[in-house]
């Protein structure tokens, strides 16, 4: 049946853990966004959900860092984080085991992958699924692109995986949804947190959103770095829904920046 | 400089409860099964998060620790202020080349 659905959104901890120190008028927006975005997932049905993400050194240490890993677990758990820091509760996510071994098989035809069978969730997943499953009901595929420190995987790789992830989801009979979870700009966990480049965030959105790999693949990490912070590296969790979301362009739901957040906020569907 | 194993013991403390337990009952001997320096050892047991930011220890493991041992979100991050007024800019790592600072 393939991908039913394809969209991305924030994930920073400030989100829900800080929740009460944002301006209220601009948070409620916000989450209102994310709001939406749990209807149009549920109206597409989705048997499972993929989560590409870019975890904080919550399962994947610099002693055997893989570039990409997709969960194969039967469960997963989560957050890792303090409940009251992050504020959000404890809680266990449906793996799909057995779909999650169909699909790394058939994606390791284009793409290297490690995958695992133990996954315990930070807020880079957490705070999506906070919003998006909140009964924790629906069966996770969670995905990590290594985005915290180099050597980081290509960009050029990271759509090359969305590609794939798309032509393995075409060979499955199941309804197939995935967000990607990360940047845009920020510079989380710095004395920075909370400098927000808006003008490169739009830019960037507007590339994404046109699904223009050329462009998309244009950036360079240095630059990004300068530009957008050690948080803007995670834009490869965006470039891979462009990549399984070839052809297609996208519809923005909701961007602003919350500087208590750390993070432009950032709700965007791809219409498929 | 040991960053490598700073950034192990802080990532294992977050990770496993196990840690978390010696960290409570057996502060030193925890310290003692890691290669750390003497500056490393007393950044930890300070803690002096300024420093431990200064050296290059990810943010994103270094900002559980600092909740850990109590710093609330803004005095996190004065702390890395302070740590860079007082050690100077960071020594090595993602955060050396933090924007126009
Ligand atoms: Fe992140």
């Amino acid at each position: 049946m393939s991908l039913v659905f394809a969209g991305v959104c924030s994930h920073a901890p400030g989100i829900t853990g800080r929740r009460d120190r944002a301006d209220p008028v601009v948070r409620d927006a916000f989450y209102s966004a994310y709001d939406r975005m749990r209807q149009a997932l549920e109206a597409a049905r989705p048997d499972v959900l993929v989560v590409v993400g870019a975890e904080h050194f919550a399962n994947f240490f610099m002693n055997n860092m893989p570039a990409l890993c997709v969960g194969m677990g039967d469960h997963y758990e989560g957050p890792i984080e303090d409940e009251a820091w992050l504020g959000i509760k404890h809680a266990r996510f449906p793996g799909a085991p057995e779909l999650s071994m169909q699909l790394i098989q058939d994606m390791m035809n284009d793409v290297d992958l490690a995958y695992a069978q133990e996954w315990k969730f930070d807020h880079g997943i957490m705070v999506p699924l906070h919003f998006l499953t909140p009964r924790a009901d629906l069966p996770i595929i969670p995905v990590n692109i290594n985005c915290q420190g180099p050597p980081l995987i290509p960009l050029k790789r990271c759509y090359d995986f969305g590609r794939a992830l798309k032509r393995a989801c075409d060979a499955r009979p199941e309804r197939i949804a995935v967000i990607g979870t990360g940047g845009i700009s920020h510079w989380p966990a710095t004395p920075d947190s909370g400098r927000i480049n808006e003008p490169w965030d739009r830019e960037f959105l507007d590339k994404f959103l046109g699904n223009r790999r050329e462009e998309l693949l244009a950036y360079d990490d240095a630059e990004t770095w300068r530009e957008a912070g050690q948080g803007g590296l995670e834009i490869r969790t965006f470039i891979a829904v462009a990549g399984a979301a070839e052809g297609h362009t996208g519809e923005l739901w909701f961007y602003a920046p919350i500087p208590i957040f750390a993070v432009g906020c950032t709700v965007a569907v791809m219409n498929l | 400089m040991s960053l490598y194993n700073v950034q192990k013991l802080l990532f294992q403390l977050n990770r496993d409860p196990a840690v978390r337990r010696r960290f409570d009952d057996a502060f030193e001997t925890l310290l003692a099964d890691y290669e750390l320096t003497e500056e490393e050892q007393h950044a930890l047991r300070d803690p002096d998060i300024g420093l431990l930011y200064v050296m290059g220890v990810n943010g994103q493991i270094l900002m559980h620790y600092a909740a850990l041992r109590g710093f609330e979100w803004n005095a996190y991050m004065e702390a890395m202020r302070e740590g860079e007024r007082k050690y100077g800019p960071v020594r090595t790592g993602l955060y050396t080349r933090a924007q126009g600072r």
